[in-house]
């Protein structure tokens, strides 16, 4: 028999229907495979039990005929989102012991078309990193290594991606506000999709930059995140940010028929210092787009290099005032300071609570929402990133979608940036424009560097038309014929 | 365009409410200082009659109707509580 | 009318401004779907949105929406199509979110205008700046146990109007006026309950004081104050503490105080060093709130009548006098109550409105509000109803019961709650008209009496009341007084 945890998600979905396997012995390989993926620390709660009851319920679907796409697919879940009595702390020593008794409207979509729960996955705390080097629960590891060295798998979605590259999951929540999924999925041969701000619920998901945050699958092929995508997006009343608009039938836009589609290849991409490798194979996307009968078309996104350090304003001046409510009071950690008062122990533990890139945001929020630097700081990057929104606009009057690189570099070594927090920052360069603008975008799996590490190309749509962008990123993925996996070291 | 020194970073860190011992301020306002003077660049941006954005979705705030959907679950909302009594969360004694 | 605080280097004048809270009259909360009633069990009325649970989100209630844009146009104000939530950034323990959603830069309501009555006709109008929504925080108790503060959350997101006054008020009579009209208002178009003891209306009080001419003086702000008489005496308590201030050498500092009625004073509530920033920005789980010209014009139309116009109507069509009209619109109860009572003694008396219009005021305002204070008790649990009131008030009209008797009716009906007809069938007060069994009367009186007869006829006119009175003791209050007077006359005159 197969490996079943080498199957996509759409040809476990035609087997199962098949009765080739059934969900309980696709979910046994899969908490099997989850018991021997500890080396690379991404999951941080597993939970057999409830994947072996929603298993076998699956299987009872099947057998009805009421089964979906996603009906005993086994798939891992970010600790971002709050599933009801199971561990949910996004990765923060702050939501110490925290069980919600609720669960998020994107996950219960998921449970509700038959999916199966592994665990929870790794994360960087609060979102709030490119390398999953800053979970309370120490670092994932990228199942891709350079040589015999160690690399991160991006972040803050590296649980979700390492899990799902390493055949220890079918796909993965995960969550994007600045480039959460499209980075690290770069960094880890899989395919990452953001959809359009508004698309997917935000209900039940921890909040990092609510103005940002998106929820979205990992998955190993594009097909299979459409299919993902279909059962997590959808109108939420209990969100007044998601948008009640129909979701399409993403994996029917898996046409691979491009021609005549207009491709916009954005001047402002070609980085300094861009290694060599990236921009060659940016040159071949463009190639085979154009043998796929596209049109490529330069454009101008002038405002380009202005997103990221708008980023850096928005994102924690929201999460500064977001990250209030862990204050020691109603769930989570409580630090308590012999004889203090009440400041005290906020003090205390939110001191204890937060790591120290989380800090360091909270308090260049506070710092520029604060009396007299508002209007410096945050009004103006809020009028930046209406500009940075404008270029988008007027680019997708021209094009249909637009291809860049998905991230400056491929997968790097512990510890090689996170002391200095603007190396690091830069890691989404490509990613955070168009999660200013809301737009939907992918990371596709598209070649290996020169150490054998994955790179990705991004695909970005309009507003509310991710059907384009799966499209494109299937021709992508077709062309490409990325096949190479990482080599299992872990067990 | 602002400089931080440790004061200010003192004043930070009480307004977030997050104790940083005397021996970091001055490392973290060399950090601090760092990004903020890098995020500055956005000086060089025009943007006179740009309006700020609030939302990128381009739709009106969805209203509810007036009515008791919920509460009268005291038992989940108190759960998670590091400390609770008489129904009540309990926090150290403020005085005012 | 001045307010002059007295001293020692001269007299100053107070400036005020009040901010008050108002709790919009809803079902559920502003931003979540648990109730609002007051009094639960703590905790009980508590959703994961109002407890701040991870990843909750707000949904905006549409009736605290509407209720806001009512009180704007109650006080002519401005409506703002588009107005914007903000947080504001604080932590404290009854405030679970460490953010109050409120409204700080694009408010619903923009400038409108409360216009105060201050006696013997003179009006003065008070600016209102803004009505902004907000969210109400929890409750904290202090004194439960020797180290824990305890938190309630059921007032946790409760929806509060925060009615901005402009610096207008110059005495503390006048703040107290101010008050009183906004709850008025509010009672009469139901957008608040007004119970300031239930904490469903506060006060902020902005207090300053300066010498005539000058430009303001720094103000301090009074928090929380729960009644009206506790506006007023803090005022003048805090008035009197910066002039003393002043004049001893010293600042007013810009600070937020308790006022302590036990005490009669004012006292710091946070120190300088712990000045807040609330860091407002727009919440980005809200998009601006917007409405569109027939919302507004929905809302408007079901605007009762209000206070001022009521008022107006009552002087000028019902021929009340200035103060009385003011007195019965003071309260919306009362208003009711007497329009009610006029309605239903028109129909039964089938008399003009206008010309019984004073007598059913005066009844109200004198009678019934006399027994109700003197009971204890409001218009809310009056024992006789306004419809009773208006078969008594009818019962005088028609002449069944003289003026006199129906004070002695409307006791029996105020103690035991009978109706009017009632009370006179049993106690047989029916008034006596019949002309001959009256005649007989008098024919008897006179003869009985022939030496005040004479002394009448002598030409002591005023002894007519003695024969008047001897009628009425004869006929137990009964005689109808219209009848006893015409018959009367001619026989001591004959
Ligand atoms: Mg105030
Ligand atoms: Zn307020």
């Amino acid at each position: 028999m197969t490996d079943l945890t080498k199957l996509k998600i759409a040809e476990a979905r035609d087997m199962l229907a098949n009765g080739d396997i059934t969900a309980r012995e696709l979910t046994k390989a899969h908490i099997a495979a989850v018991d021997g993926f500890d080396a690379l620390n991404a999951y941080i709660a597993k939970t057999p039990e409830i994947a072996l009851k929603q298993a076998d319920a699956a299987d009872a679907r099947i057998k009805a005929g009421t089964a979906t796409g996603m009906t005993g697919i086994p798939i891992g879940v970010k600790d971002l989102y709050c599933t009801k009595g199971v561990h949910t702390q996004a990765c923060s020593h702050i939501l110490d012991g925290f069980k919600p008794e609720y669960e998020s409207t994107v996950t219960q979509n998921l449970w509700d078309d038959g999916a199966v729960m592994l665990g929870k996955l790794n994360m960087d705390e609060f979102a709030m990193g490119s390398s999953n080097e800053t979970s309370f629960y120490g670092p994932v590891k990228n199942p891709w290594r350079k040589g015999e060295i160690d690399t991160v798998p991006g972040g803050s979605s590296g649980g979700s991606v390492s899990s799902v590259a390493g055949f220890a999951a079918m796909g993965a929540t995960a969550s994007d506000t600045g480039g959460s999924i499209r980075q690290p999925a770069s960094f880890t041969g899989t395919f990452g999709f953001k959809p359009t701000y508004g698309r997917c619920s935000r209900y039940g998901m921890v909040a990092f930059a609510s103005s940002l945050d998106q929820a979205g699958p990992i998955t190993r092929s594009v097909r299979d995140g459409a299919i993902m995508m279909q059962s997590m997006a959808g109108f939420d009343p209990k969100d007044t940010t998601s948008v009640d608009i129909a979701v399409p039938d993403f994996e029917a836009a898996l046409t691979g028929d491009i021609r005549g589609m207009k491709i916009g290849i954005p001047k402002e991409y070609h980085m300094d210092g861009m290694p060599e490798e990236i921009e060659a194979l940016w040159q071949k996307g463009i190639a085979w787009l154009k043998d796929a009968g596209a049109e490529i078309v330069n454009i101008s996104l002038p405002h380009t290099k202005y997103a990221l350090p708008t980023y850096y304003i928005v994102a924690p001046a929201e999460a500064s005032s977001n990250l209030g409510r862990y204050d020691g009071v109603k769930y989570g950690l409580r630090e308590t300071v012999q004889g203090g008062s009440l400041p005290d122990m906020y003090e205390a533990t939110r001191a204890a609570g937060f790591g120290e890139e989380v800090k360091r945001r909270i308090m260049i929020g506070t710092y520029v929402l604060s009396a007299g630097y508002y209007d410096a700081y945050y009004l103006k990057a809020q009028k930046v990133r209406q500009l940075i929104a404008n270029d988008f606009k007027a680019a997708f009057e021209k094009v249909d979608a637009i291809l860049t690189p998905t991230a400056p570099s491929a997968a790097f070594a512990f510890g090689e940036k996170s002391d200095d927090p603007l190396a690091m920052y830069l890691n989404d360069v490509f990613t955070v424009p168009a999660s200013l603008a809301g737009l939907p975008g992918s990371s596709v799996p598209a070649g290996l560097d020169k150490d054998g590490l994955p790179l990705g190309l991004q695909v970005l749509g309009k507003a509310w038309d991710e059907e384009t962008v799966f499209k494109v990123s299937a021709v992508l993925e077709e062309a490409a014929g990325f096949i190479a996996e990482p080599k299992i070291w872990w067990r | 365009m602002s400089h931080i020194d440790k004061a200010t970073v003192a004043k930070i860190a009480r307004l977030s409410r997050i104790k940083i011992e005397d021996d970091k301020l001055e490392p973290l306002a060399g950090e601090l200082n760092n990004i903020l003077g890098w995020v500055e660049q956005l000086e060089e941006v025009n943007t006179d009659n740009v309006l700020p954005m609030a939302s990128v979705v381009d739709v009106k705030l969805r209203w509810r109707t007036d009515e008791v959907t919920d509460g009268g679950k005291r038992d989940s909302v108190l759960k998670n509580s590091p400390n609770h009594e008489y129904g009540f969360f309990a926090v150290p004694k403020v005085i005012e | 009318m001045t307010y002059i605080v007295h001293g020692a280097t001269g007299d100053f004048e107070i400036v005020v401004g009040l901010e008050i809270h108002a709790q919009v009259s809803s079902n559920s909360k502003l931003f979540s779907g648990s109730a609002t009633a007051f009094g639960a069990d703590p905790n009980t009325q508590v959703s994961l949105v109002d407890a701040a649970m991870p990843g909750m989100l707000p949904t905006i209630n549409a009736e605290c929406v509407r209720q806001a844009v009512r009180t704007g146009l109650a006080i002519g104000a401005v409506i703002n199509k588009r107005s914007v939530f903000d947080r504001k950034n604080y932590f404290y323990a009854d405030l679970p979110q460490g953010y109050q959603i409120s409204q700080f830069k694009d408010p619903i309501v923009g400038p409108g205008v409360v216009t105060l009555d201050m006696g013997d006709g003179v009006t003065k109008d008070i600016g209102v700046e803004r009505i902004h929504l907000e969210q109400d925080a929890g409750k904290s108790m202090h004194d439960q146990h020797p180290q824990y503060t305890y938190v309630d959350l059921n007032r946790s997101g409760v929806a509060l109007m925060e009615i901005v006054s402009d610096p207008d008020i110059r005495t503390p009579e006048e703040a107290a006026a101010y008050v009183t009209k906004v709850r008025s208002i509010l009672r009469y178009i139901g957008s608040c309950d007004g119970n300031m003891d239930q904490g469903s209306m506060r006060a902020d009080v902005n207090v300053s004081v300066r010498r005539a001419g000058e430009p303001y003086g720094t103000r301090c702000e009074i928090k929380n104050l729960n009644s009206i008489k506790f506006v007023r005496q803090s005022i003048e308590v805090e008035a009197r503490r910066q002039v003393d201030l002043i004049e001893d050498g010293g600042t007013v500092v810009q600070e937020t105080r308790l006022f302590d009625p036990v005490k009669g004073e004012t006292r710091s509530l946070r120190s300088k060093e712990d000045a807040q920033d609330y860091r407002y920005f727009p919440d980005p789980d809200l998009l601006p709130l917007e409405f569109d010209d027939a919302f507004i014009e929905a809302a408007r139309a079901t605007l009762p009548e209000l206070p001022d116009a009521k008022r107006t109507r009552f002087v000028e069509e019902l021929g009340l006098s200035d103060y009385t009209a003011g007195v019965l619109v003071a309260e919306k109860a009362q208003a009711d109550f007497y329009e009610v009572l006029l309605d239903a003694l028109v129909t039964a008396s089938k008399k003009d409105m206008a010309s019984v219009a004073s007598k059913a005021a005066n009844w109200l305002t004198g009678d019934l509000y006399g027994a109700l204070n003197k009971a204890g008790k409001s218009i809310a649990d009056t024992p006789v109803s306004a419809g009773q009131g208006a078969e008594l008030l009818a019962l005088i009209e028609d002449g069944t019961i003289s003026g006199r008797i129906a004070k002695e009716v409307f006791e029996v009906m105020f103690e035991t709650g009978k109706g009017a007809g009632v009370v006179v069938e049993e106690k047989g007060l029916k008034q006596v008209s019949d002309t001959g069994e009256i005649e007989a009367i008098i024919d008897g009186i006179i003869e009985a009496n022939p030496n005040q007869l004479a002394q009448y006829r002598g030409g002591k006119d005023k002894l007519i009341g003695f024969f008047v009175g001897q009628v009425m003791k004869a006929t137990g209050g009964k005689a109808n007084p219209g009848v006893v007077n015409k018959l009367l006359k001619p026989k001591l005159d004959a």
